[in-house]
């Protein structure tokens, strides 16, 4: 077995056994991200030589046996977490240049950990986007085939994971920009729980539903880097002072009894053939380890994608207004007034996607139209949430699709942007109400893509969503990797 | 032609004097060089967030409790969204409409009640400083995210002098109460004027204006004083006020029109994602309001009951210094009464004479206590009181040491007085006869020859007393 095929958990037993070093396994992912980065195209930069250092550090942790699972092993992280004296571009022109003099709190806390960065990954632009086209830079390509789209918009993310360059990353999820990726890319991806994540130092999208969870191979993983990074932060006063247990605890345990419901709305119009085999077949297998599953009406699921983009988009639209040229980032040269530097600046430095969110979101809160759309649109924020209370309060889980479709052909959805918000609609829900969810690879589909399977829990359940995914994963078993 | 009153609202912005600023752990210190005062989250960089100081929520509290506010179980901040480099996020974060604090008064010297609308709190922005050789324009972000809070008055006030008696008294309160510097020179207070007039007589109210950001008290008086008349002359020439905005020009001393209702921003207010709701329970209210000092109305009842005139009463408690000052003289001394009249006539002189605050007064109040001691028991005569006072703002001694150092105590020396006594009965026959002949005001010349030759130094009533036996044994 290559080093780069492993397990965060099995290279941490490596590691630990006095096996292999730090330094190798470090050495080993930049010879993967080396031969096949330029056909996977998931980070945007590299930063070798202070892996290395960061490595020879882990290994004295290592050595003088004070090392957590995550001492050693080397990660992406995608490029709207701030990395201290690295650059963050958040895939935009905007940011090309911008190096943060600070770090986000979870980064901080896993290179407290021990883990060691390899460099950043690519993302749609200011994460909006759902295929990682949106990007300034470069397309990122799916592991299991190259001409199809990774997801989005933690694309960069799930493809460094899911083709062996990293052994985890740190992604966002918006709308689903975790989970959706993970989906495309056959990857466990987790959304914790609004609150659950420091989101300090994570260059804001919508702040009301942005939040920062693992990508990775294996739900253990998941539950490890899941355990290094949640946590009360003074810095970020939405984060939740609440206890966090050990998440890799319930895994291995089992799940009788479990009561698992299946959103009628999840399996209607517009689902893929396929996935929607791949989940009913998912349920059968969960039953068939003692879960009880049955068929729910989850409400207003169809005003969720629009009320999902006036809220992202009117938060936006606040959020990306510093971008101004006055301060750092992108600023238009040879102006001659202020309005110009602002309006060329903006008008230069943003993406297609990013202008038409920031002109949605404008719109959404302007006097005259706030009511007929903001302020609805909270509404429906309030109904999603109570529908997801009303389920929650007969069963412990509800599971889905993760996405309606697999990984669909690199610029085939660009020109329809409309068609692409759809294929957020059983994800963004999830945000929407604040609640925790993780993607899981429940098979493949005929063209040999991965199809997600989602796992949906009250606030702070991600224990028991870890234990159900791991129960389902272990007895599954699609553990392949793509070859590339 | 038809004779116009005036209406006046204002909306008070005050910078509270918490160490730190609103959202972060900068300090709000006035001055520095340019960009020394800020991080990333002042200045708003990416991926930064805002931490509410709860000292804000604190005193934002404490001034809405002063001023008789409803405060709220509730509230939260918004964003008020638009463009200009020295607001380094594009956003204020302010409170749009569930404010911490609403529906209070303040009451000014007639009687009548103010109405405070609202308050609430918010972030400074930066400063632009423009080099006008150069053109060219800097951004200074100091004083971004230092904390707010905005006052905003009901259309209450009918004239200039009641618009200048409530800003002091807002003022008066906000330092009371322990929240606010309000040093107008620096800008840690300044307020929008909302004028508007209507004929004597008819209850609806004109179309308004708004004057924007004007920093001193002198300004808001004459901008309120010219922008009444500009309406009233106006409306007599036939024409009608249109609301907008205007800017005040002091140096003019005429406002000019700035946009209207039309071109007025659309700030797209929306609820603050980053910072959780303000919840604040009764027990912590009424926590945060038993931090509140007695403010300067109920002061000025006890005073009264301590027999202080209501005048003097009025200058003792427009500085909370200076109040607190006279009630430990007072307690000291046990003696209101003299304490006040130190305090209204002495103290005030010098301090007017040296252009002093009462916060510099170089002397505690036990020392005043003292100097009132002293005079009671007639150990200094009132006249050396006096230089006695003088003297303590010029050193750090004691009254007692003072009294010792320039020989101010009055003479007890019986031999001394009778001395002095019988060389003005022997100098001044003329005086004395006239006395003897029923010239009371004689009198008064005899006790001014005998303090003379003493130096001053005499107790008046022992020096009145040997006197008077004296002139009445020549009956």
């Amino acid at each position: 077995m290559k080093l780069w095929e492993l397990s965060v958990k099995s290279a941490g037993e490596l590691l630990k056994k006095r096996e292999v070093t730090a330094a190798e396994l470090c050495d080993a992912q930049y010879e993967r991200i080396e031969a096949v980065d330029g056909g996977v195209k998931a980070f945007l930069s590299l930063c070798p030589e202070r892996a290395h250092e960061k490595a020879l550090a882990a290994q004295k942790c290592i050595d003088g046996g004070e090392a957590g699972p995550l001492c050693g092993i080397p990660m992406g992280i995608k490029d709207n977490i701030c990395t201290s004296g690295i650059s963050t571009t958040c895939a935009s022109k905007m940011l090309e240049h911008f190096v943060p003099p600070y770090d986000a709190t979870v980064f901080k806390k896993l290179e407290a950990a021990g883990s060691v960065m390899l460099g950043k990954c690519n993302m749609d632009e200011f994460a909006m986007g759902g295929s990682t086209e949106t990007s300034y830079f470069k397309k990122t390509s799916n592991p299991w085939r190259l001409d199809r789209v990774p997801g989005g918009s933690s694309g960069g993310c799930a493809a460094a994971v899911a083709s062996g360059e990293a052994f985890f990353a740190l992604g966002s999820d918006t709308g689903g920009s975790i989970r959706q990726p993970s989906s495309f890319c056959g990857t466990v991806g987790l959304k914790p729980t609004y609150g659950s994540v420091s989101r300090f130092g994570l260059v804001a999208f919508a702040s009301s539903l942005d939040q920062i969870g693992p990508i990775t191979r294996t739900v253990a993983d998941n539950a490890a880097v899941l355990n290094a990074i949640c946590g009360v932060d003074p810095r970020d006063s939405t984060c939740a002072d609440v206890s966090h247990p050990d998440y890799t605890a319930l895994l291995g345990r089992e799940i009788k009894g479990l009561r698992v419901a299946i959103p009628k709305e999840y399996l209607g119009e517009g689902l893929d053939a396929g996935v929607r085999d791949a989940v009913l077949r998912a349920a059968k297998q969960l039953e068939s380890l003692g879960a009880v599953c049955e068929e729910v009406s989850l409400p207003a699921t169809d005003y969720a994608v629009p009320a999902y983009y006036l809220i992202s988009s009117a938060e936006a639209s606040s959020n990306l207004a510093r971008y101004d040229g006055v301060k750092y980032g992108f600023s238009a040269e040879g102006c001659k007034t202020l309005a110009q530097l602002m309006n060329r600046t903006r008008g230069e430095g943003f993406g297609r996607e990013v202008k038409c969110r920031i002109m949605l979101g404008t719109y959404a809160l302007s006097a005259g139209y706030y009511d007929a759309y903001y302020k609805k649109a909270l509404r429906v924020r309030r109904v999603i949430k109570n529908g997801f209370d009303a389920v929650f309060e007969k069963y412990d889980l509800i599971i889905g699709p993760t996405a309606p479709t697999t990984a669909y052909p690199i610029g085939s959805k660009s020109a329809d942007p409309v068609s692409m918000y759809l294929g957020d609609i059983f994800t963004v829900p999830v945000n929407i109400a604040g609640v925790p969810a993780l993607s899981v690879n429940c098979g493949f589909n005929g063209d040999g893509m991965p199809i997600g399977l989602q796992f949906i829990g009250p606030a702070f359940s991600e224990a028991k969503l870890l234990q159900a995914a791991y129960a389902y994963e272990q007895s599954a078993g699609f553990s392949k990797m793509p070859v590339l | 032609m038809t004779s116009f009153e005036t209406v006046v609202g204002l909306e008070i912005h005050a910078e509270l004097a918490t160490r730190t600023k609103i959202f972060c752990s900068c300090t709000t210190a006035f001055g520095g060089d340019p960009n020394t005062h800020c991080c990333p989250v002042c200045t708003g960089m990416p991926g930064v967030l805002p931490v509410l100081n709860q000292r804000v929520v604190e005193y934002a509290v404490r001034a809405g409790s002063a001023m008789n506010c409803e405060i709220a179980h509730f509230s939260k901040l918004d964003r008020k969204n638009y463009f200009y480099p020295d607001l380094p996020k594009a956003y204020q974060i302010s409170q749009y409409d569930l404010p911490l604090c609403k529906g209070g008064w303040v009451e000014i010297s007639s009687g009548k009640r103010i109405g405070i609308t609202r308050i609430h709190i918010e972030e400074d922005a930066g400063k632009l400083i423009h080099d006008n050789v150069a053109r060219r324009t800097y951004v200074d972000l100091n004083r971004c995210g230092v904390p707010l809070i905005e006052i905003v008055s009901e259309p209450d006030m009918r004239s200039a002098d009641e618009v200048h008696e409530f800003i002091e008294k807002v003022r008066t309160i906000l330092l009371y109460a322990g929240v606010s510097d309000c040093r107008m020179e620096e800008g840690s207070i300044r307020a929008d004027v909302n004028v508007s007039v209507r004929p004597f007589g008819q209850s609806a109210f004109g179309t308004r204006t708004e004057m924007k950001n004007i920093n001193s008290m002198r300004a808001i008086f004459r901008a309120v004083e010219g922008e009444a008349k500009r309406q009233s002359e106006l409306i007599s020439a036939g024409g009608r006020v249109t609301q907008q905005t205007r800017r005040w020009d002091d140096n003019r001393g005429a406002s000019k029109a700035m946009r209207g209702k039309e071109e007025a921003n659309d700030y797209r207010y929306f609820p603050e994602p980053d910072i959780v709701p303000i919840r604040l329970d009764d027990a912590r209210i009424d926590e945060i309001r038993a931090q509140l000092p007695e403010l300067p109305d109920a002061r000025k009842i006890r005073y009264a009951q301590l027999g202080i005139a209501p005048a003097d009463a009025q200058i003792i408690t427009a500085s909370r210094t200076l109040a607190d000052y006279f009630e430990e003289a007072a307690r000291l001394s046990g003696n209101a009464k003299e304490a006040a009249k130190w305090i209204v006539g002495e103290m005030m002189r010098q301090l007017k004479e040296r252009s002093l605050e009462p916060e510099a007064i170089p002397f505690p109040a036990s020392y005043l206590a003292q100097v009132i001691t002293l005079c009671e028991t007639g150990r200094v005569t009132t006249a050396n009181a006096k230089n006695l006072f003088s003297l303590l703002f010029e050193s750090g001694e004691e009254p007692a040491a003072l009294v010792e150092k320039h020989g101010l105590a009055a003479l007890d020396d019986d031999d001394a007085l009778d001395a002095a006594v019988e060389e003005a009965v022997s100098r001044n026959p003329k005086s004395v006869e006239d006395f003897l002949a029923g010239k009371e005001k004689s009198f008064g010349f005899l006790m001014g020859q005998c303090m003379r030759s003493l130096k001053g130094k005499a107790d008046p009533a022992v020096l009145r007393e040997k006197l008077t036996q004296r002139l009445e044994a020549l009956k």
